[in-house]
This record gives C-alpha cells, structure tokens and sequence, in this order.
C-alpha cells in the first residue's frame, strides 16, 4: 500500500466531462468517448469478475451502446420521456494502475433522478479503463459497482 | 403442523367486484382486499419458490416467499427439497437472510438456536433451562408441502389441496414445451433481474398475457432490432392465439413457429444467430447439434402464465412477490443449459439483457405503465378495469379449451375466474 495517489488532471478533467455529458444527455458526444471495443458494465453482482458470463443490468459493446442511446432519446420509449434529468457527482479519485498507453481509475459516484415526484439516488463505485491515444483519452471500459445492486433497483432510463 | 394465524382479511366480499368482462378498479388498491388475498389465494394454493437448479447440491439453499411468508428452500443430505418458515422457533427471528448460499445448518442469530437442512431443530445454547418444558423433536423451523414438476418448486400451507401435477393441469404440456429451451441440456438458472414497481400485483398478472399492449408499450425495443427480428416480434395479425388452460392458468402463443423448439429444425438460421452458429461450429458441433442449440437459443414462442405468481415467460421465468396492495417485486430469472457450450449460455444472457431488468430495452416500459395504472385506476368514485376484449369471437383449441385472438384478454379471464372462486370460497367457511 502506497499513500501516493496522484491522478492525473486530465484523467479527473474527463471523468467530469463524461458525467457532464450523460447528465445532459449529450449522448451523441457521449458515445464518440468510446474505444470501438469498448464495454459499459453495471453488473448485478458487485463483486462478480466474470461479466461475459453472467447477467448484467447492462453489458453494452458499441452496437449496444447506440441502440440504448437511440433508445433514451428517441421519443418511443415511455419511461425515458418521463425523465427530465439526472444530476450526478463524481469524486474520491483513486488511482489503480497508469502505463505509457492507459490508465485505470476509481471513483464514487452519487447520482440523482426525480421519479413520479420522488427523489431518488443512486450511489456507486465507478471503475475507468482509459487508454491514451493521439487525441487524448477514450473509454475502453467502465464498470459501475451501485451500493444496492443487489436489491431491488426501480426503473432506471438513464445512463450511469 | 402447527396452525398459522391466516385470519387477516376476514369480511371482504369481491363477489361483485370481479365479473367475467370487468373487475373493479378497488381491487387494486383496496388494502382490505389485499390481506384477503394473501389470505384466500397465497396461504391456500401452490406458490412457486424455486427452481432446482437453485439448489443443485447438498446443502444448497435459496431464499425465497410464500405470498408474504419468509421461506428457505434447502436440499438435505439425502438431496431432498424442503420448504421452510424462515421464522425461529423461539422468539421468531429469521435464520438465514441470504439470497443463496451453501452451509451445513441454520443457526439463529439471536439466541443461536440451529436447525438441520430438513428444519429440524438439532441444537440449543444451555438447554437445562428447557428442562421437562419440550422436546426439540417438537420444534422444527415449519416445514410447507412441497412438490416439484420439470424441476419447478412449489409450495403450499394448504394440505388438502390437490396434487402439484392435477393443479398444473392443461399447463403441464405447456411446461414440457418451455423445458426444450436448454437445448437438450438440464436446464439450468444463470442469474436474475429484480426490480420493483408502485402498483398492484394482478396489474403485472394481467401483462404477460397482454399482447396487445406490445407493439405500442416496446416500441423502442423493436426499433432496436434487425429487420428480419422485428417482423418475427410483429405478431397481433398473425396465427397466434390465448388459451385458457384451466385454474387460473392460459398460454398465450405469439410465435406460433416456435411453440416447438426441437421441431422444424432444417429451417434456415436467423441473422441475429449467424454469429452463434458459427461460433459452435467452431467448437465441433455436428450441424444438427448447431441447429438445435441455435433454435432453443431464440427461447419459445409463448408466455406461459401460471396462477398466481409464476410465469414461463418466452426465455426466462417471470416471478412476482405481492408485498402490499400498490407495492410489488419481479423477479426475472435468465435460465440455459447445465453444460451447454458457453457460447449459448452468453448469448441467451445478452438476449435477456437486452429486454430484461431495470436497465432492459423492455422492462422499464412495461413498469412505467403498470404504474400508470395503479395512479390512473384510482380516480373517481366508481370505475371499471375492462377484460373483455375479444370476448365475441372464441373458439375451441383441440384440447378443448377456449381461445381468443392472440391480443384478447383470454388469460386474464381466466386469471379473474380462478381469483373470485378462491376469494369467495373462503368466505362461505
Ligand atoms: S430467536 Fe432464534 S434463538 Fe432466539
Ligand atoms: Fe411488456
């Protein structure tokens, strides 16, 4: 165990920029963050490793990833239109590995939606494989660990 | 077996409340109603707990509910399946609160109490003091009547009622058909959505064998589909049909296609499979055994409803848990093959992620108008919920069963019909 935790600024710049963007459902935006072989993961199990071979709330490759896009935001869906928005906050930066090519890093995360009137709130550890490429840093895989994933989640029309 | 109190709910009287083409709109907020229901329904009929696949091994056990009743589903060391009160004889704790697990006893957290895998109570912290008061041969945890069909657990407090096999009835043949999904393999559970929603249990009841709602409610599901699957999940015009089976229970054929999965196996394979196929192939699969796995891949062509909580619904078991009159839990359960090649274990699963869940391309709609419901129901002092569709033009289905178009509310007639003989039965004792 080592004390020195220092995550790159640019690493936390974008974290923020991701949230920011699902938040206001820039999605289009959203998805060009992305490695082609990128995987967003929200698994049932928390402390499940095997994510291919179990069930996931989401396991979106990048086919995935558009159809749930197009889906929140395409109008035919009846519990994403009755979403206004989500506001969420992303902090406790850990740093977890960094090579010339990429970085892993975890955070928390607390996001909030109204349902019916009702505030609810959905809090998480999120873990990031970013690689660094020309352009600056893409998502290869973001794996989302929610406190009460085990329990009985309500309907969720957002991205976390 | 020692007598449970089961009186809550006493006086109700839904005798008008529920006719052959309407039920009344209280009966899914009328929380005197609900207790009745708990009462006359889930003490009193078969309640799906498990499949055995939960509980594969010695040891094994799984957590689960009678109606509101706390359960333990174990398998001893003979390998046979109990059902058990998760209530401590002594002051009433409950002795195990995990979802599954393995473990050699039942210990109680308060006073440390343990209980053997089949309930019986095998141990006591400084038992001089129960000296001449029992015998702990005289408290075990609370064993329910089990029976088991293909693999499915039920359980009942109800000891005069008929056997699991006659209850299941017309459904039984329905069940064989499900079964043929695992591809020749056991089948076997791979894991489970569980989501909850603001709204009376028979609303989600009601759904499985609503087609009608499916094309408007999955809108965006089907857009997220290839041409050739969106067409295949296009199916009120088409041949399909809901049959009342009996009991409470209806199958409602979609896809009439593939109400057989080991049949028409020289068809061509779909798109949506192309990649499945060849993956197996890869593995050394005869091209027969590809063409099997590839068909119970694509899960049945029906929903099959089972009265009251248990549905064997296209690729997965659904599972509801009433738990007041406007609150309830579903639980979708992915199921595949034991041993099956990973290849289609991991493709039934996507599939599952796909519709499934909180997070599901489906789910999530249905959920938002099943709540609408339960808002919009309520308003006015009197008010109707309409089951009547396609109730002019029945026909007889060669088991001699009635049947309506695939988008009538065949099944949820059915449903009623069982539900106001069990709730006026009660009444007239
Ligand atoms: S309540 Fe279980 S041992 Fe006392
Ligand atoms: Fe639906």
């Amino acid at each position: 165990m080592t004390s020195n935790n220092t995550v790159p600024a640019n690493v936390i710049d974008f974290i923020n920029l991701e949230a920011d963007l699902l938040d206001h459902k820039s999605y289009e935006d959203w998805l060009q963050l992305w490695t082609d072989d990128g995987l967003y993961i929200v698994p049932v199990d928390t402390q499940e490793t095997d994510f291919a071979n179990t069930v996931n709330f989401a396991y979106d490759d990048a086919e995935m990833r558009r159809l749930r896009t197009a889906r929140l935001s395409g109008g035919e869906s009846v519990s994403s239109v009755a979403l206004d928005k989500t506001v969420r906050s992303v902090s406790r930066f850990r740093l977890l590995e960094e090579t010339e090519t990429s970085v892993r890093v975890r955070c928390a995360m607390t996001l909030n939606e109204v349902r019916a009137g009702r505030l609810l709130t959905y809090p998480g550890d999120v873990e990031f494989e970013l690689v660094k490429d020309a352009q600056g840093l893409r998502i290869r895989k973001k794996v989302v660990r929610l406190l009460h994933a085990g329990s009985h989640l309500a309907t969720v029309a957002f991205i976390f | 077996m020692t007598q449970v109190n089961l009186s809550k709910g006493q006086g109700v009287d839904v005798g008008n409340l529920v006719q052959e083409d309407k039920v009344h709109k209280d009966l899914y907020s009328d929380p005197h109603i609900f207790e009745a229901e708990m009462d006359r329904i889930f003490t009193k009929t078969w309640v799906w707990v498990a499949h055995e696949s939960e509980i594969p091994d010695v040891g094994s056990y799984k957590t689960s509910f009678v109606g509101n009743h706390p359960v333990i589903v174990s398998r001893d060391r003979k390998k046979n399946i109990h059902v058990l009160l998760n209530r401590c004889r002594h002051r009433g704790a409950t002795v195990c609160e995990k979802k599954h697990g393995t473990t050699r006893a039942f210990t109680c957290p308060y006073h440390g109490w343990g209980y053997s895998l089949d309930g019986e109570l095998r141990a006591l912290p400084k038992p001089e003091e129960y000296e001449g008061l029992f015998d702990k041969k005289d408290l075990p945890l609370q064993s329910l009547r089990t029976e088991s069909y293909r693999g499915l657990i039920f359980a009942t407090f109800n000891n005069d009622i008929e056997p699991l096999e006659d209850f299941l009835g017309g459904a039984k043949k329905w069940i064989d058909l499900f079964m043929k999904q695992s591809g020749g393999f056991p089948l076997k559970v791979l894991g489970d959505h569980r989501f909850r929603f603001e709204g009376n249990w028979k609303i989600q009841l009601e759904n499985t064998t609503d087609a009608y709602h499916f094309p408007i409610v999955h809108k965006s599901f089907i857009s997220s589909l290839d041409d050739q699957t969106s067409d295949i999940f296009d199916f009120l015009d088409g041949a399909g049909y809901v049959e009342d089976l009996g009991n409470g229970h209806s199958v409602m054929v979609m896809i009439p296609e593939l109400v057989d999965l080991e049949a028409n196996l020289d068809e061509p394979i779909p798109n949506r499979f192309k990649e499945l196929a060849e993956e197996l192939a890869k593995e050394g699969l005869s091209d027969m055994e590809v063409r099997r796995l590839v068909r119970a891949a694509t899960g049945s062509g029906f929903n099959l409803n089972l009265f009251p909580n248990l549905a064997c619904s296209m690729a997965f078991f659904r599972v509801l848990r009433p738990v007041s009159v406007n609150e309830t839990e579903i639980h979708h359960i992915a199921i595949g093959g034991e041993g099956a090649p990973a290849a289609f274990n991991q493709k039934r699963i996507r599939l599952h992620e796909h519709f499934q869940g909180p997070m599901g391309f489906g789910t999530p709609d249905d959920s938002e108008g099943w709540e609408r419901v339960q808002r919009g129901s309520v308003a006015g002092k009197d008010g109707w919920i309409l089951v009547n569709r396609g109730m002019g033009k029945l026909i007889k289905r060669e088991d001699g069963n009635v049947a309506g178009a695939v988008c009538s509310e065949t099944g949820m007639r059915a449903a009623y019909r069982k539900y106001k003989k069990m709730m006026t039965a009660n009444e007239a004792e």
